[in-house]
């Protein structure tokens, strides 16, 4: 494929709280490509996510990270957002006090302004919102609720699928999005992932199964362990890695 | 002995009573002298006194303010508007430097023999419905503040509800400050009556014009008859340069609820102090506070909820933001009486500090004389919560409407308790304005 690179990232060294955490990790991502990105619990995959969206506390210490050509490491986490990335994140935070209608109204024309479009108002966005409810089968009255607060683990969960339907990023990268969901609700949440699929955007998928995969079948997949990509493969890698697990990295191949 | 102004106050009294109080009813005269030898035995209170520990008055005491002058002349409604006041259809009583200011003013038709005015018109009338009342909750001997305003005030305003008598809009009382030249002092009065089964909301809505050393001695005495309902906000938004000392004394009959929403915005030092005293079997308290305080200010808020009688309940939710040096003080006071069984308190105090050199200080007191009775108390000090402002930043908000969100938040908690829509619209939005003063919006 030759399609343009949308995200670059060479080398790449983290820490957080003092802990390094990624060391040395390489990844590309083309538009329009979905990258599975797996590997053992504590490896750092939520920690390359948050390195992507920004997050304060996580430094970087080595490499580059390059979104369409530009540092990322300098962009504030809500150019970044407006710029069209999107974290789905592992675990969503309850903000009570602030209802859900009014913080994607907020975060809806904090990007269109970005990408200059007119700003919604009420009436319009209330419309938009509805029709990207129904997409991840949301019940409306989430809408008036306090952000994430008392929801499901599952509806924490489509509650992101749904941010990133209104928001329509570029690059999305769910993180964990299937765990905590049944049957039902992981067709619903791929289903939703799956109609922002196309030539432009790109996502990169974190999850420890396969069964997500058979959803939103992914371009590539990683194994990261140790803070570094140690395997690429195509999706019959994801086959793979279920049947045996990670103790091959230790042994063999990957080992840190 | 530290030496403070208290023989400027005692010596400008002669004149004050012969000139400026001279209309006085003789009950008022001697309640007035009363007052002045109080505050000259005692001074200013010190941190020696236990209620005073946190907050110290020293400055304030040395100080010899002048009466404000009047003032009412140089300001102009469109002054009046450039301090947005809440806009509801309402009765607007404006006080400037203490003085009632007519022609700033909106009194509307009351129904239902409601009598509504200034205290100064009020008092030379034979009819004067204010004997009994002024200084029966606000004592002069109980403490050097309430004695100073009994002894110098001149005006603020009177309501008296009479029983069964409903009030659905809002009175509107601004405290207007003017500070002059030099440090200046203003006495604004507030006395509400409601009568059986009445029902009230007032607003004292506290504000300066301009800068400047001016100190603002508050009282606000409020008696509710069995059955009445009252809901007062008490709205200190003065300079920066000002000091707000305040006394609300509240006495509730069987049955009765108050309900009291005390916000702290403006002031170099502030001292909201409430006594409520639950008179009557069944009486409702309920407290709320809001204070933001940034730079060098001082806010301090001392409530002492008495349950004299049986099955009282009362609540109090208290929440600051402070910031830079700012200092908070929070002290809830709840007795309960020999024979006040069944007697409810619940005390809550949350604080946002956004700065490492910002302080509070909560400190709930419970005196509790009866046994079956029901009393919790929590307190809390926290920063804005890091996990929520990525959360928001990374769905493209800004860090600083995300603060603000967050903010808005934690205020919301307590301004959702006010219970006429518009006031709590008008107070949300004043509110936010003045969160987004603190560093927040420098970060
Ligand atoms: N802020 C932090 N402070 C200290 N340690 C951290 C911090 N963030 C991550 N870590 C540590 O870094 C390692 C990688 O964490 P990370 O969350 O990236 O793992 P993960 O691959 O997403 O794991 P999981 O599959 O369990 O979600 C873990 O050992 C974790 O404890
Ligand atoms: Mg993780």
């Amino acid at each position: 494929m030759s399609s343009e690179i949308l995200l670059q990232v060479e080398g790449l060294c983290a820490r957080a709280a003092g802990n390094e955490i990624l060391r040395g990790l390489d990844l590309t991502v083309r538009a329009g490509e979905v990258h599975a990105v797996m590997g053992p619990n504590g490896s750092g995959k939520s920690t390359l996510a948050n390195v992507l969206a920004g997050r304060p506390g996580v430094e970087v210490t080595a490499g580059k990270v390059l979104y369409r050509g530009r540092n990322l490491v300098e962009m504030a986490p809500e150019e970044r957002a407006r710029e069209g990335i999107f974290l789905a994140f592992q675990y969503p935070v309850e903000i009570p006090g602030v209802t859900n209608l009014y913080f994607l109204k907020a975060a809806a024309n904090a990007v269109r302004k970005h990408r200059g479009l007119e700003e919604l108002d009420a009436m319009d966005f209330l419309s938009l919102a509805r029709r990207k409810m129904k997409l991840v089968e949301m019940d409306e009255k989430m809408m008036s609720r306090a952000i994430n607060e008392g929801f499901s683990g599952g509806e924490k969960k489509r509650n992101e699928v749904l941010q990133m339907a209104i928001l329509e990023p570029v690059l999305s990268i769910l993180d964990e999005t299937d765990s905590g969901l049944d049957i039902d609700a992981l067709g619903i949440v791929s289903r939703g992932v799956n109609s922002l699929r196309s030539a432009e955007r790109s996502m990169i998928v974190i999850t420890h199964y396969q069964r997500l995969l058979d959803h939103i079948v992914p371009d590539r997949v990683h194994v990261l362990a140790g803070g570094r990509i140690v395997r690429s493969g195509g999706k019959e890698l994801a086959l793979e890695l279920e049947e045996q697990g990670y103790a091959w990295i230790e042994g063999g191949a990957g080992a840190a | 002995m530290t030496r403070d102004a208290r023989e400027h106050y005692v010596a400008g009294f002669g004149q004050f009573a012969e000139r400026e109080a001279a209309g006085d009813p003789p009950w008022l005269h001697a309640l007035r002298k009363q007052a002045i030898a109080r505050f000259a035995e005692t001074g200013f209170p010190t941190r020696d006194d236990e209620a005073w520990r946190y907050t110290n008055l020293g400055p304030i005491a040395r100080t010899p303010f002048e009466i404000a002058a009047p003032a009412s002349a140089v300001i102009g409604r469109a002054d009046l508007e450039r301090l947005s006041f809440p806009v509801f259809a309402c009765s607007v009583f404006v006080f400037v430097n203490g003085r009632f200011a007519p022609s700033l003013s909106a009194p509307r038709a009351l129904a239902g023999g409601i009598q509504i005015g200034n205290l100064a018109a009020a008092l030379p009338s034979p009819l004067c419905p204010l004997e009994g009342h002024l200084g029966s909750l606000a004592r002069p001997d109980e403490g050097a503040l309430v004695a100073l305003n009994t002894a110098f005030f001149t005006d603020g305003v009177m309501l008296h509800v009479p029983a069964g008598v409903e009030i659905e809009t809002p009175i509107h009382v601004v405290y207007l400050s003017v500070p002059g030249e030099r440090a200046t002092i203003s006495y604004p009065r507030t006395l509400v009556v409601a009568g059986r089964g009445s029902r009230a909301t007032v607003v004292e809505d506290f504000v300066s014009l301009g800068g400047g050393v001016a100190f603002t001695n508050a009282v606000c005495e409020i008696a509710l008859a069995e059955g009445s309902a009252v809901e007062h906000v008490s709205l200190q938004r003065e300079h920066e340069d000002a000091a707000h000392l305040g006394a609300i004394r509240v006495r509730q009959a069987r049955d009765s609820r108050y309900k009291a929403h005390g916000i702290s915005l403006g002031g170099r030092l502030t001292r909201n102090d409430v006594l409520a005293i639950l008179d009557g079997p069944g009486a409702d308290c309920e407290l709320n506070g809001f204070y933001v305080a940034s730079d060098a200010q001082h806010v301090d808020n001392h409530t002492t909820i008495d349950h004299a009688r049986p099955q009282g309940t009362s609540r109090e939710f208290y929440k600051g933001v402070l910031d830079d040096r700012a200092r908070g003080v929070f002290s809830g006071k709840v007795i309960v009486r020999p024979g006040a069984q069944k007697t409810s308190a619940q005390q809550t105090n949350k604080n946002l500090l956004l700065s490492a050199d910002a302080e509070i200080d909560s400190k709930p007191q419970l005196e509790i004389f009866a046994d079956d009775v029901r009393c919790s108390h929590g307190s809390s000090i926290g920063q804005l919560d890091e996990d929520a402002l990525f959360y928001l930043r990374a769905r493209g908000i800004d860090l600083a409407t995300a603060r603000s969100l967050l903010m808005r938040a934690f205020s919301a908690e307590i301004t959702a308790r006010i219970g006429i829509g518009a006031l709590r619209e008008r107070i949300d939005e004043l509110l936010l304005a003045r969160m987004l003063r603190t560093r927040a919006e420098a970060a």
